[in-house]
């Protein structure tokens, strides 16, 4: 059973944690679900505001590898226009 | 919504037939970490084969170390809902992540592998973040 994958088909960051940085300033960290034409679809997603976080974003994402992506959207849509780089979060410095 | 168990039963089997002890219910959960002395680890089994494909053989790598927490608890994420809640909130700050490894001792998480720690690595390369857990606190 090891290794069994239930959701073929997908590419190849389905289910990866990533770090996307938006055009808007904002950064969010989730499961990369898939990329359709509305966008990049997350699932149990963190988002960093910059103008409303009191946290600057270093000490944010180091925050969320040590205890986790604390999750506040279940299911997220990041429009194509606002997707900005992509990088696994298990890469990240 | 849970898978049917059919399906979930040789992913409980792999773990169990490590000497690890499945916790069901919440009573389960509670009867085994109520008690906060010494070392547990609990395994938060999911059906995810990208990341629990790993995590799996990653777990049974690790208990073969010499060193290892005193006793091993299991719950399935997604299968026994009740259970797994209870277990996470056992884990303080901690967010939830299925599959997952928390290492407690005396009551306090001092060690936890995420979700995004096991996603694309080698189960040697998982394990190794385990064993240096083990290491560290159950010696």
């Amino acid at each position: 059973m090891t290794g069994h994958v239930f959701h073929p088909g997908h590419d190849e960051l389905h289910g990866v944690t990533v770090v996307i940085t938006g055009a808007s300033g904002r950064t969010y960290v989730g499961r990369w679900h898939e990329r359709g034409p509305r966008g990049i679809t997350m699932r149990d997603v963190a988002i960093h505001d910059p103008a409303s976080n009191p946290l600057v974003l270093e000490v944010w994402l180091a925050k969320q590898q040590k205890f986790g992506v604390a999750a506040t959207e279940k299911h997220f849509v990041i429009p194509i226009e606002e997707a900005g780089s992509v990088r696994r979060f298990d890469s990240f410095p | 919504m849970p898978y049917p168990e059919m399906m979930i039963k040789p992913m409980r089997e792999e773990v169990t037939r490590l000497g690890v002890e499945e916790l069901r219910s919440v009573a389960d959960v509670d009867a085994a970490l109520a008690d906060a002395n010494g070392t547990a680890l609990v395994f938060v089994n999911s059906v995810c084969g990208c990341a629990a494909g790993m995590a799996r053989p990653a777990l049974a790598k690790a208990l073969q170390h010499e060193v290892k927490p005193g006793r091993l608890y299991s719950v399935f994420a997604g299968q026994d809902l009740d259970a797994t809640a209870r277990a996470r909130s056992y884990f303080g700050e901690y967010q939830p992540s299925s599959p997952s490894v928390a290492l407690l001792k005396d009551g306090e998480v001092v060690a936890f592998v995420h979700r995004h720690q096991i996603e694309g690595r080698h189960p040697d390369q998982v394990a190794a973040l385990l064993t240096q857990a083990f290491d560290s606190h159950c010696a």
